[in-house]
């Protein structure tokens, strides 16, 4: 009986994938994958250290956590601070840098600030304690946002006053065209992320791929997946086929997945957001609806999100639109390490700086 | 900000290290301290070879499938006592209880530990009894401290790794971390997935009965076998390579660490231990591990290959080679 693990990891055929692609010797090309589960994957497979210098894979923002801006963290860890508030988070933004504090840090001086595995946990907890309120930090990317929409939705339906979330959701679409159309990165295909395509489909990417001429893969996250992707990917960008290929159809259908896209337009819709280290893209966030803003932590607490600007020297926002690598940044591994972040990308487990420094940037023999 | 103690100081990466050295160190210092292993070598009077070693043991939650706070405890000092080479003979025991906590309980943790205790052979011959205020302590908090005799003609220690050396795991990897993750968080996810706190002192030895040609020995506790291998490199200032198609992992747990985002190599063990051996000895010491209970899938997952530099390599199932580096904090489940 197959269980989808064991046959993607026949390390057999990874080996054969990967002779093949060595053999590759036409001209340099660059493959970006968007996701950070995929950054992650890549490195943890020593991929970058197996294929020729001709390939070269980059790292987009796939990290939900690392495109936040610092402002965010300032608004979570100031309403850390009120005693009768209980900020719920996933555990990756526990350790990420704010401009003077943590939330981890908040945590050990006394703040009531709890991680938990799901939204619907937190909406547990404003159940459980009728006299706090709870705000769940609403960060990630289509993946995420049907479950916290879900998380609203439930506690509208229970009749929950106290919860609420403090929105910085975003969306895929606009920022990989964004990156597809800058001609100084010259990307000539992409690795697209398979979960988030799990719930909107394939057609935008479709259409990105004959429209800017982009050869594109939708790929799953085992060793496989990602060998057979990137061998797809470099044959059709070297046969200038620029086409969307469905490489996770056991997971992926061309229309997505129906009922989360219902539950999550049902409360939110579409703003213009800020992505840290890249600038304001149009369309590219999630808010709540007006419907909704009972559940809207920055109405109910009046939360102002200010525009901050990076730390000096770091280097996030050009690693994160792929522009530099890591190793490029003179704080990387030096001032700036998982312990002591000086920029999300490190610190956020999906981070490229995290996966560099993690794995390795790929150059050991 | 001030600096403060936070909860990635106890999870036994990096930030664990740099506590250590930067406060601990820096006023305990002595040459026995400095060594580095779990047990502190110390020679009284005409006593030699005597090791000396403390565990304290927060665990939540306090019973979970395959044991309890008490058991682990008892194993815990004890498979440190056994990885230096030593025979374990005898514990202490300090209780730190809070106000409320049923009785009851407390003797089944308590009963817990004499059985393991007895089944290693060592006795429980001071203790110490402290109860604190509702919400001072998380129900039990337990300490345990032992000694035991190392045998003349055994050195085993984090600084004797040489190239070439073989690594062996006694068994499969991540079970404790697994079943303590899910146990303790309300995920909905089930899984026959037990712990596998033992204690390790009988198959310790067995080895040494068959060579006392151990270089190290070490229980991969938490943070798993990635931070004690890490820890073994930069005592030993080597590179180690593992191969991941030799790793042992079940499969529960591989199904639950990839529905979570986490990884096996840093997951809690509580019965199993890694010995480093001379390549000409591994094949040996592999079937007289997988001849006792404690050490029935026990597998050889890599080798030393550098002097030099501390470092840790995995050699992927794609055949590319990556690090396998320390973790600052704890290990975060995914996001998406």
């Amino acid at each position: 009986m197959t269980n989808y693990i064991d046959e993607f990891r026949d390390k057999v055929v990874m080996q054969k994938i990967v002779e093949r692609l060595c053999t590759y010797s036409g001209r340099n090309i660059k493959i970006m994958e968007v996701c950070g589960t995929h950054t992650m994957a890549i490195s943890r497979l020593g991929l970058r250290s197996l294929l020729p210098k001709s390939i070269e894979l980059l790292s987009g923002p796939g990290c939900p956590v690392c495109v936040t801006p610092t402002s965010y963290i300032d608004s979570a860890t100031e309403l850390a601070d009120n005693k009768d508030i209980i900020v719920t988070t996933f555990g990756d933004m526990m350790r990420i840098p704010g401009n003077e504090s943590t939330l981890l840090y908040k945590k050990a001086k006394g703040c009531n600030v709890q991680m938990v595995y799901s939204p619907l946990n937190a909406v547990d907890l404003a159940r459980e304690n009728p006299n706090k309120e709870v705000v769940f930090l609403s960060v990630g990317f289509e993946t995420t946002t049907p479950v916290i929409a879900l998380s609203v939705y439930k506690a509208k339906s229970e009749g929950i006053k106290n919860y609420s979330v403090l929105t910085a959701n975003k969306t895929m679409p606009e920022a990989i065209k964004t990156l597809a159309g800058d001609e100084e990165l010259a990307i000539d295909g992409f690795i697209y992320p398979g979960h988030v395509c799990a719930i909107i489909g394939t057609d935008f990417f479709s259409y990105l791929s004959y429209n800017m001429e982009k050869a594109g893969v939708v790929a799953g996250f085992e060793p496989l997946d990602i060998l057979y992707s990137i061998n797809t990917l470099v044959k059709n960008i070297t046969e200038d086929n620029y086409i969307l290929e469905n490489m996770y159809s056991r997971i992926v259908k061309k229309e997505g997945n129906i009922k989360a896209q219902q539950k999550v337009f049902e409360i939110f819709e579409p703003n213009d957001a800020v992505w840290r280290g890249i600038g304001m893209i149009p369309n590219s966030g999630m808010g709540l609806r007006d419907e909704y803003e009972k559940f809207d932590a920055a109405k109910k607490f009046n939360i102002k999100l200010k525009v901050s600007p990076e730390p000096k020297g770091c280097l996030c926002g050009e690693v994160l639109k792929g522009k530099k690598r890591p190793s490029d940044c003179k704080l990387f591994k030096t001032r700036c390490t998982p312990e002591n972040p000086v920029g999300a990308c490190m610190v956020s487990s999906e981070g490229t700086c995290a996966a560099y420094y993690k794995y390795g940037d790929g150059q050991i023999s | 900000m001030e600096n403060i103690i936070t909860l990635a100081h106890g999870s036994g990466g990096s930030a664990t290290l740099r506590l250590i050295d930067q406060v601990f160190k820096k006023h305990f210092n002595n040459d026995i301290l400095s060594m580095g292993d779990d047990c502190a070598r110390l020679n009284i009077g005409n006593a030699k070879n005597i090791v000396f070693t403390t565990d304290s043991f927060v665990v939540t939650p306090i019973f979970f499938k395959g044991g309890n706070i008490g058991k682990l405890a008892v194993c815990g000092t004890v498979n440190d006592i056994a990885t230096s080479g030593a025979t374990p003979l005898y514990l202490s025991c300090g209780f730190i209880i809070e106000e409320g906590f049923s009785i009851d309980e407390l003797e089944e943790i308590v009963e817990s530990m004499s059985n393991t205790a007895r089944e290693c052979g060592v006795q429980i011959v001071t203790g110490d009894t402290k109860v604190v205020q509702k919400g001072a302590a998380d129900k039990i908090f337990i300490n345990t401290s032992g000694i035991g005799i190392v045998p003349d003609g055994i050195n085993i220690s984090g600084r004797n790794a040489k190239v070439g050396d073989k690594i062996i795991i006694s068994g499969t990897i991540g079970d404790h971390g697994s079943c303590i993750l899910l146990e303790r968080e309300n995920m909905g996810l089930q899984a026959k997935i037990k712990s596998d706190c033992a204690p390790l002192s009988s198959l310790v030895q067995d080895m040494l009965k068959i060579t006392s040609e151990i270089h190290v020995l070490r229980d991969p506790t938490r943070g798993g076998v990635a931070t004690t291998l890490n820890e073994i490199a930069a005592q030993s200032k080597v590179t180690i390579l593992i191969h991941e198609d030799k790793l042992p992992v079940k499969l529960e747990v591989q199904g639950v660490c990839e529905l979570l985002g986490m990884d096996p190599l840093y997951m809690a063990n509580e019965g199993k231990l890694l010995c480093f051996v001379p390549a000409e000895k591994a094949d040996v010491i592999l079937n007289t591990i997988r001849g006792n209970k404690y050490g029935e899938n026990a597998q050889i997952i890599g080798e030393v290959v550098k002097a030099g530099e501390p470092k840790v390599l995995l050699h992927a199932l794609s055949g590319g080679i990556r690090i396998i580096n320390l973790l600052a904090g704890d290990q975060l489940p995914r996001i998406c």
